[in-house]
């Protein structure tokens, strides 16, 4: 395996090719605030929360870490005003689903209406039923805003004892709903 | 069929199916495009056919079905071959008198004629009605002249050629070279050179390889992509296979949205001919070469036109675009190195192969090389598709080829690149059309939608109009695309019924800047360009709806009251009788009045009244009605109003 060296908030790192920037940027103490990464998943670049900046050969431009592979001379800034705003905003976007990253970007109020306040969609559960536990018993039904979280009623017998993807559930919907139902 | 093994082969037949046909024999040609087909073309041409026999023509007059002539709003399209006379908005009732006066007598019928809408003047060959004159069809050109079922009519005018000089003459990378020089721009939206693609595509060390065609074209109000396949799908197959060459590749996918269901059904037909004649299969033209190629049919998914969407839904996936910064000519389809380019960019090869890259080069601007297809609909008088030169201006589409704006209205705006282009307003009508101008005008190329709009367009409504048709439409992964367009549309909605807030404006413009810098693909980038080009050139319509709860164009619903006129009424009775909640009625003094609290502001009373009345009108709502508009028994309020 090649070893990179890359700058990540101007600290020199190596890294395995292939690995990504979060995973690199972990390894390494540096802090990036993500919402649908998980360890044991893999990286969906969904949330966007992950973006950083990145700079090679003088190009600058916003990519997503969990996915983004690292590269020679790469130089990667997680946090800058511009970066800021777009965690800000989307943290605002999912209001009130996501009460931690809220109280860490200082974000206590919201610009705009919620039509969600259980549900940030961001599939943590769909992902670890389909990844982990290899049932597909939860699953993304529509698209575009119709898009909502549902369960697969023949395959949904098993969630009653599983519940596993409640540890992962941001918003509370799973834990809420779906586990009075089942309890 | 018999095989064609080598190019001579392919010659021989050419020069025996030429031989066969003379060029100077009356040919009617019925336009049988999706447009010219509801129109009623198919009647057209089967009485065509019985006319003929009934006149015993049969000998002396060939018949022939042809893909989209592009004048779309004024079909059914006849040309008569070879004088080239062109009747538009022929009936079955018309093709007796056709079929005698022009055929046999060789006189024209004049009803049928175009007529120039200043002079008045009629004009009898297609290339000289200046929807035609003033463009440059090499790719649309053929369709006028081949029937799309028939392989004998693509390759009796040279069809095919192209392979047996890639094939036999050149090597791959001349062929790759030869693309690059031509800078040929992807005509999907994007603009990426598509000799690079291929190169990359090539140079991957791994195989299989895959050549894609996407014809998922969803914009609302854009149909190239569906003509170009429909009336001519050899010439795409024979740029996929070119490319296919090019690359190594020997199985190719042409993804086609089942809307389309003729050119779904064309395509299948063309594939299999070709594969009859050996230009499709195993060893193609006898050169050793196999390619095979699969239709794909999408499931109308407007986002599975974006490159790695599609190919998840080839896989059998979910459409949904991938997030992983690797380009799909490296890793697409199955992970393995695949080439995707749009109908339009395919069909360009066999040209830039057949005519060489200096050919190509000489059409266009420094950037944008060759013509670009529009689809030119909306507020315009000539509706349909025009092909022109990169660098032609907005006001010479518009104008010259469209034919400005119809009843004497006046221009607004012109939509190009579909929902996720943008508006252009009257002063940037000279810019040239390219893929840099547009993207720097705030709007994009797109894959040539091109939407004009009147003074009678809300832009506020437009907006919202694509917001929610992309809200809709996107796929819902990443959040600022899904609540972004969520909240967009939440906002938008609420601006254009009267109750937006101050500061609506400029979160519109935080979030839209967001959006396009945080979303995923490139659906999502290029979703809030609606709103940011509208907020740019027409802030003070945004300012109206919010700060007066007006909309200047009259047409968002909660903000306006439809009234006729008393005075220019004519007291025809034509909106009571197309009003459809029965909302207009007579008062005691003869007059039409409209009811609000029944009236659903369709505007159908509007677009029958008689011009020359112009009865009725539109007023702000928030302005007194007038007074006959009120029941009469509400004396208190008519009283108030009529102080």
């Amino acid at each position: 395996m090649k070893t990179i060296e890359l700058v990540i908030d101007g600290k020199k790192v190596q890294a395995e090719e292939g690995a990504t920037i979060l995973e690199v940027a972990r390894e390494n103490g540096i802090y990036i605030p993500t919402l649908c990464h998980d360890d044991q998943l893999q990286p969906a670049g969904t949330c966007r929360m992950c973006m950083v900046e990145i700079s090679n050969n003088g190009r600058k431009k916003l990519v997503a870490s969990c996915v983004y592979e690292v590269e020679e001379n790469l130089v990667v800034k997680t946090d800058s005003e511009k970066i800021r705003k777009i965690r800000r905003m989307i943290v605002e976007l999912l209001w009130p689903t996501v009460p931690a990253l809220a109280k860490e970007f200082g974000v206590d109020k919201s610009r705009f209406v919620p039509e969600h306040t259980e549900c940030c969609l961001c599939g943590l559960c769909v992902r670890y039923c389909a990844e982990v536990k290899k049932l597909n018993a939860v699953y993304f039904k529509g698209r575009g805003i119709d898009r909502e979280i549902a369960f697969v009623p023949e395959l949904a017998d098993e969630c009653v004892y599983c519940r596993e993807c409640f540890n992962l559930c941001v918003g509370g919907l799973i834990v809420n709903q779906c586990g009075s139902v089942y309890s | 069929m018999i095989k064609l093994n080598s190019p001579h082969d392919l010659e021989i037949l050419r020069e025996s199916i030429v031989s066969k046909r003379d060029p100077n024999r009356t040919c009617v040609t019925v336009c049988s495009g999706t447009g010219c087909l509801a129109y009623g073309s198919h009647d057209i041409f089967r009485e065509f056919r019985l006319e003929i026999e009934k006149q015993r023509l049969g000998e002396e007059v060939d018949l022939r079905r042809t893909g989209c002539h592009g004048f779309c709003g004024r079909g059914p399209l006849i040309v008569i071959f070879p004088e080239k006379i062109c009747y538009l908005g022929a009936q079955k009732e018309d093709v007796a008198d056709i079929v005698s006066k022009t055929i046999v007598d060789k006189e024209l019928v004049d009803r049928l004629l175009y007529k120039d809408f200043e002079t008045g003047e009629q004009i009898t060959r297609i290339d000289d009605i200046p929807f035609y004159k003033y463009q440059k069809r090499i790719l649309l050109d053929n369709n006028a002249l081949i029937d799309p079922e028939k392989i004998d009519d693509y390759i009796a005018i040279g069809g095919y050629s192209a392979i047996a000089k890639v094939l036999f003459e050149w090597n791959r990378d001349d062929l790759i070279k030869e693309i690059k020089e031509a800078n040929l721009r992807g005509r999907g939206g994007g603009g990426f050179p598509m000799g690079v693609k291929w190169e990359t595509t090539r140079n991957v060390p791994v195989d299989p390889k895959y050549v894609i065609v996407n014809a998922d074209e969803g914009d609302p109000g854009a149909y190239m992509d569906r003509s170009l396949l429909e009336g001519n799908p050899h010439c795409v197959l024979e740029g996929l296979i070119i490319g296919a060459y090019a690359v190594g590749s020997q199985e190719g996918f042409i993804y086609v949205r089942d809307e389309y269901p003729l050119a779904l059904e064309n395509t299948k037909i063309a594939i299999e001919t070709a594969r009859e004649y050996g230009l499709l299969g195993e060893n193609i033209l006898g050169s050793g070469f196999d390619f095979e190629i699969t239709i794909h049919r999408g499931a109308g998914a407007f986002v599975s036109g974006e490159s790695s969407a599609l190919m998840n839904a080839v896989e059998g996936r979910v459409g949904e675009p991938r997030p992983k910064y690797i380009h799909t000519s490296v890793k697409g389809l199955w992970d393995r190195p695949t080439c995707l380019n749009n109908v339009e960019t395919w069909a360009n090869v066999p040209f830039i192969v057949n005519k060489g890259a200096d050919w190509f080069k000489s059409i266009g601007t420094e950037n944008s090389k060759g013509t670009k297809i529009f689809s030119l609909v909306g507020k315009i008088n000539n509706t349909g598709l025009v092909e022109v030169p990169m660098g032609t201006t907005l006001r010479e589409i518009v104008y010259h080829i469209g034919g400005g704006i119809p009843n004497a209205k006046k221009f607004k705006a012109v939509q190009t690149g579909g929902p996720s282009g943008g508006v252009l307003p009257e002063d940037m009508l000279d810019i040239p059309v390219d893929f840099d101008a547009l993207t720097e005008a705030g709007s994009m190329m797109g894959s040539g939608g091109m939407i004009v709009m009147d003074e009678n367009t809300c832009m506020v409504d437009t907006a919202r109009y694509y917001i929610e048709f992309l809200a809709h439409e996107s796929c819902g992964k990443c959040i600022p695309c899904r609540e972004g367009l969520r909240q967009m549309l939440r906002i938008l909605n609420s601006i254009t019924r009267g109750v937006g807030k101050e500061g609506d404006i400029e979160l519109l413009e935080e979030l839209g800047e967001m959006m396009q810098e945080a979303s995923l693909c490139a659906l999502g980038k290029t979703a809030p360009n609606p709103v940011l080009s509208t907020i740019r050139h027409f802030r003070d319509e945004y300012e109206a709806h919010i700060n007066e709860a007006r909309c200047p164009a009259g047409v968002c619903k909660e903000l306006i009251i439809y009234h006729i006129n008393p005075e220019d009424c004519l007291r025809c009775g034509l909106c009571e009788k197309n009003c459809p909640t029965n909302a207009i009625s007579k008062d005691e003094d003869e007059v039409y009045v409209i009811n609000q609290e029944s009236c659903i502001k369709c505007g159908s009373c509007m677009s029958v009244c008689p011009e020359k009345a112009n009865a009725i009108v539109v007023e702000n709502a928030f302005r007194p009605p007038f007074a006959n508009d009120l029941p009469k028994t509400d004396v208190a309020a008519t009283t108030i109003y009529s102080t």
